[in-house]
């Protein structure tokens, strides 16, 4: 699995990630390598077996709808880079 | 006091030898004569840790102390801790001060256990030599040329060169086990669900597991005593009484029933380690266990699922990283998508970059089920192994690692060569199974690791098999030179 300059850009976009021009072809190469040893998983046939998404057959635990926690925004929002009236500030997007 | 193992400093503060003050300064003032040379520490809270000393000395003296009240520790930087920087070794997280204790962190405070500070690691976990760090590679105490592994690679050079009697890691693929091997210490990965992920920084979530790092199984015992148990906080936290992990340790071998599968000593394995290995089973023979040939026919699809796995899981997690809630944010953003993405693009290194883009391919539209789904099947093929293993045997025995500590560097630019020096755990994850590192020799003056694995939550038997050893044998003692 080889991926190009034009891969690599497309899926950094998809994962909000600024990437440096200068530093693509060495992640298409590094990205293309791992698609490699990934691809060793199309030598075996897995038709029929059920797709293990956990250790146990768990279910998801349900408790009361209740409230359960306190309100902590002050607390929690002393480490945001910008807050304003309890609000976390971001840059305007709508002109 | 260094010298002593966490059951031998227990023992000291319950008999009045010394206050839990006096060894917290003993181990504060090694950190600051030693820790120059390993960059074990990201943080050390020396204030912190003398008030919770003082704190101890005096649950010591009313009569209200528990087993561990007084010992000092450290915890991985991944744990969230009130207060205290909690970095995951990342420049995103460089100015992240968590708001709240992890459950672990919290278990250990009510235990009355000392924090000395936060340990380096790979960034967000992902790593197996420690050079992936914000705040530079780690070094290995027994040979400073050497990585000491990873991702807890701080924890584990800071138990081996005692400047820690025992640390807390983390393991998503190997990440206790592999660093233990390489810097001669025990460690011990518990079944998935049996420590609470609670304030964890999520790196895999359907693998990550918390457990303990420290010199001897004893030990390890101990801790993870504090650290097991049913969290509501976590989803995935498992209901189910915690046994007396120290209680079974004496316990005989005779009959137990050793699996060494064939896939674990192939191609790959360096000679030495491989005859250090068989050394090590040897000596289980005359404790009196026996050893059944077994295979794990999937092992060497582990590798491969792993990096469609863990990738996927981490591109979802590490989501939550976006510059506007916490964590580092990039000057003057033009917008949204501007600051999303040059907050990411500068808060992230590459390895995890390269995870990150991984698992966004992986999920992304029309390949869902050529990788995950795939990759969740073979996850399946993988256990299945394992579950049927451990119908013939009690514990399956193997390398940790194929080779010693590689040198810093060896292996920094090409991550396959790199993940490769998990082949031997990754498989324990996927499974969800408990898995330790014991020490087993040197090569080349390089520690070398026993790998046991069990049953689900057969933690006690591991601990109670590598115990065993460490009575016979005296790996686990040696301490490296330079830091004795």
């Amino acid at each position: 699995m080889a991926l190009d300059k034009s891969d690599v850009e497309s899926i950094a976009h998809l994962a909000r990630l600024a990437i440096g021009e200068a530093d693509v072809p060495a992640y298409a190469e590094n990205l293309s390598n791992i698609l490699t040893l990934v691809e060793q998983m199309s030598s075996v046939d897995t038709r029929g077996v059920a797709p293990m998404a956990h250790p146990f057959e768990m279910v998801q635990r349900l408790r009361e709808d209740v409230v359960s926690e306190e309100n902590q925004r002050e607390h929690l929002q002393q480490h945001a880079p910008a807050v304003q009236d309890g609000l976390f500030l971001v840059p305007k997007v709508i002109e | 006091m260094h010298t002593k193992t966490i059951a031998e400093l227990a023992a000291g503060l319950k008999a009045g030898e010394f206050t839990s003050e006096e060894l917290t300064k003993a181990f504060l003032e090694r950190i600051k004569a030693h820790d120059g040379r390993l960059n074990s520490y990201i943080t050390v809270t020396g204030e912190l840790a003398l008030a919770q000393a003082r704190a101890a000395d005096a649950r010591i003296a009313a009569g209200t102390a528990g087993p561990l009240t007084g010992v000092p520790i450290a915890h991985k930087d991944i744990f969230c801790t009130d207060g205290v920087r909690t970095s995951c070794a990342s420049r995103m997280l460089d100015p992240f001060i968590a708001p709240y204790d992890a459950t672990v962190v919290r278990r250990f405070k009510e235990a009355g256990v000392v924090m000395l500070g936060k340990t380096n690691m790979d960034e967000f976990a992902m790593g197996s030599s420690n050079e992936t760090s914000f705040y530079g590679p780690v070094k290995n105490p027994w040979d400073l040329k050497a990585v000491p592994g990873g991702s807890s690679g701080g924890s584990a050079a800071a138990v081996a060169a005692r400047l820690a009697p025992g640390a807390t890691g983390t393991d998503t693929g190997g990440s206790i086990r592999q660093p233990a091997a390489l810097c001669g210490i025990t460690g011990l990965k518990p079944t998935y669900g049996r420590v609470s992920r609670y304030g964890m920084i999520a790196f895999a979530s359907s693998l990550d597991q918390a457990g303990p790092m420290a010199r001897t199984a004893e030990d390890c015992a101990l801790l993870l005593g504090v650290m097991a148990g049913f969290d509501e906080r976590d989803s995935t936290s498992v209901e189910r009484d915690v046994p007396d992990y120290s209680a079974g340790l004496n316990n005989d071998l005779k009959g137990l029933k050793i699996g060494l599968p064939k896939e674990y000593f192939g191609e790959g394995l360096e000679a030495a380690v491989a005859s250090t290995i068989e050394a090590a089973i040897e000596e289980y023979k005359k404790l009196g266990a026996e050893v059944v040939a077994i295979s794990l026919p999937n092992t060497h699809l582990a590798v491969p699922t792993y990096y469609v796995v863990a990738p996927a899981e981490c591109s979802s997690n590490l989501s939550r990283m976006d510059g506007v809630r916490f964590g580092h944010r990039c000057e003057n953003p033009k917008d949204l998508e501007d600051l999303y993405k040059r907050s990411r693009g500068e808060g992230f290194g590459a390895e995890v970059k390269r995870r990150i883009m991984v698992g966004t391919y992986a999920l992304s539209s029309g390949y869902y089920d050529a990788y995950y789904l795939k990759a969740q099947q073979l996850r399946q093929l993988i256990s299945n192994d394992f579950k049927k293993a451990f119908e013939q045997v009690d514990v399956i025995m193997g390398p940790t690692t194929p080779t010693p500590a590689f040198n810093l560097g060896e292996k920094a630019d090409d991550p396959v060569a790199m993940y490769l020096a998990d082949i031997y755990t990754i498989a324990v994850n996927l499974a969800g199974l408990p898995g330790m590192s014991v020490p087993a020799g040197l090569v080349n003056g390089r520690p070398v690791g026993l790998q046991i694995i069990g049953n689900y939550f057969d933690e006690a038997r591991l601990l109670n098999v590598a115990h065993k050893y460490q009575q016979a044998t005296d790996w686990h003692s040696r301490d490296p030179e330079g830091f004795n």
